[in-house]
């Protein structure tokens, strides 16, 4: 089974090109150029999978994020972005978005993390498991109080695989140099991604509130 | 007062060892005694009829500050500053006046009050004189946000010597006629801030907006020029070489790096090495640019680059040109981890991979640059390599205390 995808993105050219390029790969329902919009097609067409532009005008993909899990609490986000400042990243992933890619993916690549991302797992770039280990790094500052030390700290399985996927690893490479499955890769990056959206770890918090995303 | 000598040290009041006027510690350094025995001096002048005061004003007066340098305000002065110079200036002047009571030089006690208030407005306005001809340190709207508080105590000195005058006439009976025509002159002033009131206000706006537009087409025009130098230039350049697509990507690729670099704010690429990180990234820049081959940079935490952090940019950089010359196209992956404990670099290519036991001895690429620079620096270098499985070179310094 194909997993549908709606495309945001409020560039015209932008959005033929991976139009173009997921074509076969996966079924494509439609795209939206704004956030209103992408609301509104997001909850006619009930796509299994968005790709979300993280920069648009009007609030950006996060805002997209809050306002269709008002009506589709269960939609899964796919962050696509040409911005790899980290501000931005956890911001999205914090927001919601399973995952994170940058747009100089390949048409191939990008239609298996939207079915990793349809599957309910998360999708990190190599960029995005650096900056979760330079947030969550272990000489970083301590906790603030009232948190949840479990959500504020990596176990060392889940930073070796942030690492191997920071050196560029596929999950099914790390599974075997870890000698693990690769179900269990997948299970360690998905409770990073947990940690990631529910921690209030200072670095985060700092991110998320440059973004405005917190009260 | 005093006659100068054509000696070293010349007599000057020196701000630094000052405590009230720094005549004292002056007269100290010229006649090399210790200043605390001249304070002693004035204070018992002082207690004696109060002489001291008269002295020490008359030399403060006389004796000129240490270069006009060091008596310009260094910045603008702060508010605590100028209060704290206002009052002062009033209670000296209120103490010499009840001194020259004290000898019977003196006019009438009406006098009193006018003369403290107006030296110590003259005093506010003044120094808030002197702090705007302060060269501004930029233009900014720092002196925008600070006009406003300097405004007020250059306000509130005239208020005070006005008051000052208002209390003297007062004092001197010479107010009773003055007040019909004072009523009048009320009465017209009042007039004519409503009328003039809403003219001086949009003026005022207009002037405000003003100012943010032109800062704004200042920001547009630092922008324009950006990226007329960087990104016009460089699509130029990639519709004349349209025909040589790797050529092409190259370009694309470097004004992507640059670009990002100038969003974020760093720095294009740090020549002088400060951050481990920066270094790292634009080594991959070189080798990206001179190899043709697309490398991924993740780096997580930073360290200063010192000889261990330098030896290790080396062994990387090596690792990069052999990664880049046989990854086959192929992009590399470079992963940094930088601490103060230890720095660990992973460069990763997914070609074709090679036999470490054929390299041959004489290939100094690998021993030499990577495997001996690490040794040499307490540091390891190991090679995961095989046919078909893609090379990663794995560089770990642990540093020494």
């Amino acid at each position: 089974m194909t997993p549908s995808v709606v495309i945001v993105d409020d560039h015209h050219l932008f959005r033929a090109g991976v139009r173009a390029e997921l074509d076969g790969l996966v079924d494509v329902l439609g795209d939206a150029a704004g956030v209103e919009e992408a609301v509104r097609a997001i909850v006619e067409l009930e796509p299994d999978v968005v790709l979300l532009d993280v920069q648009m005008p009007g609030g950006g993909g996060a805002q997209v994020i809050r306002d269709v899990v008002l009506s589709r609490p269960g939609q899964r986000f796919l962050a696509l972005s040409v911005s790899d400042a980290a501000e931005d990243v956890i911001a999205i992933i914090r927001a919601g978005a399973r995952g994170y890619v940058t747009k100089t993916i390949s048409g191939p690549e990008l239609a298996d993390a939207v079915r990793r991302v349809d599957g309910g797992d998360a999708v990190f770039s190599p960029q995005l498991a650096g900056f979760v280990l330079d947030a969550f790094a272990a000489s970083g500052a301590a906790p603030p109080a009232g948190v949840d030390p479990e959500l504020d700290q990596l176990t060392a399985r889940e930073r070796e695989v942030l690492r191997h996927i920071a050196r560029g690893y596929m999950y099914k490479e790390i599974a075997a140099r870890l000698q693990i499955s690769a179900k269990t890769v997948e299970a360690h990056v998905s409770a990073v991604l947990r940690k990631l959206q529910l921690s209030s770890r200072h670095e985060l918090s700092r991110w998320a509130v440059e973004r405005r995303l917190v009260d | 007062m005093t006659s100068v000598p054509n000696q070293p040290p010349p007599l000057r009041r020196d701000r630094a060892g000052a405590i009230a006027g720094g005549v004292c510690s002056a007269l100290g350094r010229r006649l090399g005694v210790d200043p605390l025995v001249f304070r002693v001096a004035f204070v018992a002048g002082t207690a004696a009829g109060g002489v001291g005061v008269l002295v020490y004003l008359l030399a403060w007066a006389a004796i000129p500050a240490e270069g006009a340098r060091r008596w310009s305000p260094p910045s603008v002065p702060g508010s605590r500053e100028s209060w704290q110079v206002a009052g002062g200036i009033g209670l000296l002047v209120l103490a010499a006046l009840l001194l020259f009571r004290e000898w019977d030089l003196w006019i009438g006690d009406a006098l009193v009050w006018p003369v403290v208030l107006a030296s110590a407005g003259g005093a506010l306005i003044w120094r808030q004189s002197a702090s705007a001809q302060a060269p501004p340190t930029n233009l900014a709207p720092r002196p925008l946000r600070l006009g406003g508080t300097a405004l007020g105590r250059g306000a509130l000195g005239v208020a005070l010597v006005v008051c000052a005058g208002v209390v003297f006439l007062y004092l001197n009976d010479a107010l009773r006629p003055a007040r019909d025509v004072l009523l009048a002159v009320v009465a017209v002033v009042i007039v004519l801030t409503l009328i003039l009131a809403p003219w001086w206000v949009r003026l005022a706006r207009g002037l405000a907006e003003e100012r943010g537009e032109r800062i704004r087409s200042q920001e547009r025009a630092e922008l324009a020029a950006h990226l007329h130098d960087s990104v016009l230039q460089t699509l130029a350049l990639m519709q004349r070489r349209a025909d040589d697509p790797k050529v092409v990507a190259g370009l694309a690729r470097r004004q992507e790096r640059e670009l990002r670099a100038w969003l974020n704010g760093r720095p294009a690429a740090s020549g002088d090495g400060a951050s481990f990180a920066a270094a790292l990234q634009s080594a991959a820049a070189e080798v990206e640019e001179a190899h043709g081959v697309e490398i991924d940079v993740v780096a997580v935490g930073d360290c200063a680059v010192d000889q261990d952090a330098e030896a290790v940019l080396g062994a990387a950089r090596e690792a990069l040109v052999n990664a880049a010359k046989f990854a086959g196209g192929e992009p590399v992956s470079v992963y940094a981890e930088a601490g103060a404990q230890r720095i660990e670099v992973f460069v990763r290519d997914r070609g074709p991979g090679f036999d470490l036991a054929a390299v041959p001895e004489d290939r100094r690429g690998l021993r030499e640059s990577i495997h001996g620079r690490m040794r040499r620096h307490g540091g390891e270098a190991v090679v995961h390599t095989g046919t078909d499985a893609g090379t990663e070179v794995e560089l770990t310094l642990e540093r020494r205390s």
